[in-house]
């Protein structure tokens, strides 16, 4: 719908746009993500589940002490996430900072795995807008095929609505053919209201993703934030036909945790939303858990945490 | 790709069900005259054999209950309380039988009876066990006394809840109990009996009589029963309130309702379309207070509506002990004929049905969720309560038409309010007309908070510190 698309001329035009959209009551919000947590997914079900969680996961690390050689050792994980099986799937992508994309790039070469760049001066934010886009560019052209940006929050919290909308579309264009993952950092915009406006502003201004978090801020991702931005997603394709992706990061570490966040994706958003292209698990200790309950089903018992690769 | 929930179903192992049950009368089991059969509402499999009680066993309960009055109504308060607050731990101890038997012998989903009833029963339990050693702090004057002996006879919705909402005051406050459970849900009143043996109550101060319409005929006319406190249809209550007249007998009454669910444009649209959901299709809407009419202002009824159907598609209807359940089995063939002939009466009057794709088992008695559009004040389907899965939908143009249409019932358990103004809810609450007025949320319970109806919706307050009043003698 056109109207929806031509609401970004103005800070006032974008405010009237995201302030009219539905309120998020917190107690019914938070009630109904709760509810969906108590489905019990058991046997054929949570095979399937855990094996789609795998393909969904964008195996991170993001630390200040990041070298080539655990980059390297992370995408071998990635590949392989249980050497032992071979039917064991893939995950989606590993994700990294910008200068460590070389050594992922050569590591990851034909694989199919997608390979994420964390950029615009992440995790903050806070850096000169021609940082964020030479950030970016220098992301990709290294070999990033998936960009995380984060949204400059300061400008959202306090009103600037349009600035945020115009970082955004010149992220995206810098980015080229690359996706662009927006990151809202809910911890801080704190609201579901703010949650519900920040996904919208995102989805207008192309991202082609919504994740919640950078993994730097408590909260990170909840079950009630990955619901607001659910319906934010299922909405726009409803009055838009554009489909947006959705990736929880930061705090899911067990299973049961990704099979509660599936079960959702299912019921709020839809079946066409269960697929590693329109949802991933931004995580790192997560993959190990799911790899141990995978085989747990497959085998009848666990195995202790040392027969599955620490990287 | 398509994410199929395998089977989780809830072991039934734990339940021990005997082949047949007898009268609870002065903390015993005796065998009654009359057997008939109970049976599972999602496969019609017989669960077991009880008794009726005839007008001699009912004689011979309140017969216990009143000797029991005597010592029970003057027993300490805090001695009272140490029963009830027992019975309580009991109840959560034994949770998950009494849940699986309520699921069971009812149709309910087993998330709603572990999640919902058990838990809620346990805490009317331990309210009521705290104000046993605080009457005379209760308004009701220094030293209230007890009535007498009550004869309590409840419904097949909420059958062990409803037990809790009329045993747990009527004890604290000092009354001895007759209580008829509905003939289609006997069996976990009959576990309650063993949980008062279990936790050695005094022998008939509660006492259990199972049976159908004339046992509790037998109850309600019994003479030297003092108070009749009844939940269920508002026909019988009208029967009930005649066969008190001119009696000294006290009789408080739970009936029908037809709620409305009024959701403005301003409201959060996510969280009112659970609500409206979780109005209408808990407990298959064998809700008193469900609301069974959604009034919806017209310039947001088109995406409700979208909302609300797709919603609907995604609810679960079948087995009522796999955990995944959401909608659970109608609880006897004759509600579910009364629900098949009111929709019917829905279709002819011109309103348009509709229901998601969804199977049903073939054994059991079964219903998809349905709504109604193109409803007016003027069908049927609009008055009458249907107490199934079956939801009305109305439109208003303005707040005043909003309350006009909600008002405009015989009824008045209950209603809702959606919209994110808080000045709108405190307004449009002050001017509804019914017992329980719901804002951004619905069919929410609580021991703490009075529950009753205006109109034909009853007389009288349940639960919360109104609630001793219906079992103390105070004029």
């Amino acid at each position: 719908m056109t109207t929806v698309l031509e609401v970004a001329g103005s800070d006032a035009e974008l405010r009237r746009f995201l302030h009219g959209l539905p309120g998020v009551d917190k107690v019914g919000a938070e009630a109904r993500a709760a509810g969906l947590g108590t489905r019990s997914i058991k046997t054929t079900a949570k095979a399937w589940a855990i094996d789609l969680a795998i393909r969904m996961v964008d195996l991170t690390t993001l630390e200040g002490a990041d070298t080539p050689g655990k980059v390297r050792a992370l995408c071998a994980k990635g590949r392989h996430p249980d050497p032992g099986d071979l039917s064991c799937p893939a995950v989606a992508a590993i994700c990294v900072y910008p200068l460590m994309v070389p050594t992922a790039a050569a590591e990851l070469k034909g694989t199919g795995i997608h390979l994420a760049s964390v950029a615009t001066a992440f995790p903050s934010g806070q850096a000169p807008m021609a940082v964020k886009l030479e950030d970016t560019k220098a992301a990709v052209v290294a070999g990033a095929d998936e960009i995380d940006m984060v949204i400059n929050r300061g400008a959202f919290l306090s009103g600037r609505y349009l600035e945020v909308f115009e970082e955004i579309v010149a992220v995206k264009q810098a980015c080229g053919d690359a996706h662009l993952k927006v990151i809202l950092e809910t911890g801080e915009l704190v609201t579901y209201d703010n949650v519900r406006r920040a996904s919208w502003l995102a989805m207008l201004a192309g991202g082609d993703f919504i994740k919640t978090s950078t993994g730097k801020v408590s909260p990170a991702a909840t079950l009630p934030v990955t619901l607001i931005m659910l319906e934010a997603v299922r909405d726009f394709r409803a009055e838009t036909g554009r489909q947006i992706g959705v990736k929880p990061a930061g705090g899911i570490r067990t299973t049961k945790d990704a099979i509660k966040y599936l079960v959702m994706v299912n019921e709020v958003a839809g079946e066409d939303w269960l697929h590693p292209d329109w949802f991933r698990f931004g995580a790192s200790t997560l993959l190990n858990d799911l790899l141990m309950q995978r085989t747990k089903l497959t085998t009848g018992h666990y195995s202790g945490p040392d027969y599955f690769t620490l990287d | 790709m398509a994410f199929e929930y395998a089977p989780a179903p809830e072991s039934r192992a734990i339940v021990d069900i005997k082949p047949s049950y007898g009268l609870f009368i002065n903390g015993e089991f005796v065998d009654g005259q009359d057997r008939n059969k109970t049976v599972n509402p999602a496969s019609e499999e017989v669960l077991a054999e009880v008794s009726w009680a005839t007008p001699e066993e009912v004689d011979a309960a309140v017969k216990a209950a009143r000797a029991a009055f005597a010592k029970w109504s003057k027993l300490d308060g805090k001695d009272r309380a140490k029963y009830l607050f027992r019975i309580a731990r009991i109840i959560q101890e034994r949770s998950r039988e009494l849940a699986v038997l309520e699921s069971l012998d009812n149709g309910k989903p087993i998330k709603e009876s572990r999640d919902v009833d058990v838990p809620l029963v346990a805490a009317h339990f331990f309210y009521y066990a705290g104000w046993a050693d605080k009457l005379s702090h209760a308004g009701f004057g220094v030293d209230p006394k007890p009535i007498g002996v009550a004869a309590q006879i409840i419904p097949w919705n909420f059958p062990l809840l409803m037990l809790a909402w009329k045993i747990a005051p009527a004890l604290a406050c000092g009354n001895t109990v007759v209580l008829k459970p509905a003939e289609t849900t006997p069996l976990t009143a009959l576990l309650f009996a063993e949980i008062c043996q279990q936790a050695e109550l005094p022998p008939g101060v509660v006492n259990i009589v199972t049976g159908a319409g004339p046992t509790g005929a037998a109850l309600v006319e019994h003479p030297d029963v003092d108070k009749v406190a009844f939940t269920g249809s508002t026909e019988v209550g009208r029967i009930i309130a005649r066969a008190v007249a001119g009696t000294p007998k006290r009789v408080t009454l739970e009936l029908g309702g037809k709620a409305a669910n009024i959701v403005f444009d301003d409201a959060p649209l996510d969280q009112a379309v659970e609500g409206i959901v979780n109005g209408i299709f808990f407990n298959q809407g064998h809700v008193c207070c469900a609301g069974s009419r959604l009034l919806v202002q017209e310039s947001v009824y088109d995406i409700v509506l979208e909302k609300l159907k797709r919603r609907m598609a995604t609810l679960r209807v079948g087995d009522p002990l796999d955990k995944n359940t959401d909608i659970g089995a109608i609880n006897s063939a004759e509600q579910l004929s009364k629900i098949k002939a009111l929709s019917k009466v829905g279709e002819d009057e011109g309103a348009e049905r509709w229901s998601p794709p969804c199977e049903l088992p073939s054994n059991g008695f079964w219903f998809a969720p349905t709504i109604f559009t193109g409803v007016t004040q003027a069908h049927r389907i609009a008055r009458e309560e249907i107490f199934g899965p079956v939801l009305s939908v109305l439109t208003f143009r303005t707040p005043g038409e909003a309350v006009e249409k909600a008002n405009n019932t015989p009824y008045g358990l209950s209603a809702g309010v959606w919209t994110d103004k808080g000045s709108r809810i405190l307004e449009i609450s002050d001017k509804l007309r019914a017992g329980v007025v719901w804002a951004n949320t619905f069919n929410k319970f609580d021991p703490a908070s009075p529950f009753g109806g205006y109109k034909e919706s009853g007389y009288g307050r349940e639960g919360g510190r109104h609630g001793l009043e219906a079992y103390l003698a105070t004029h």
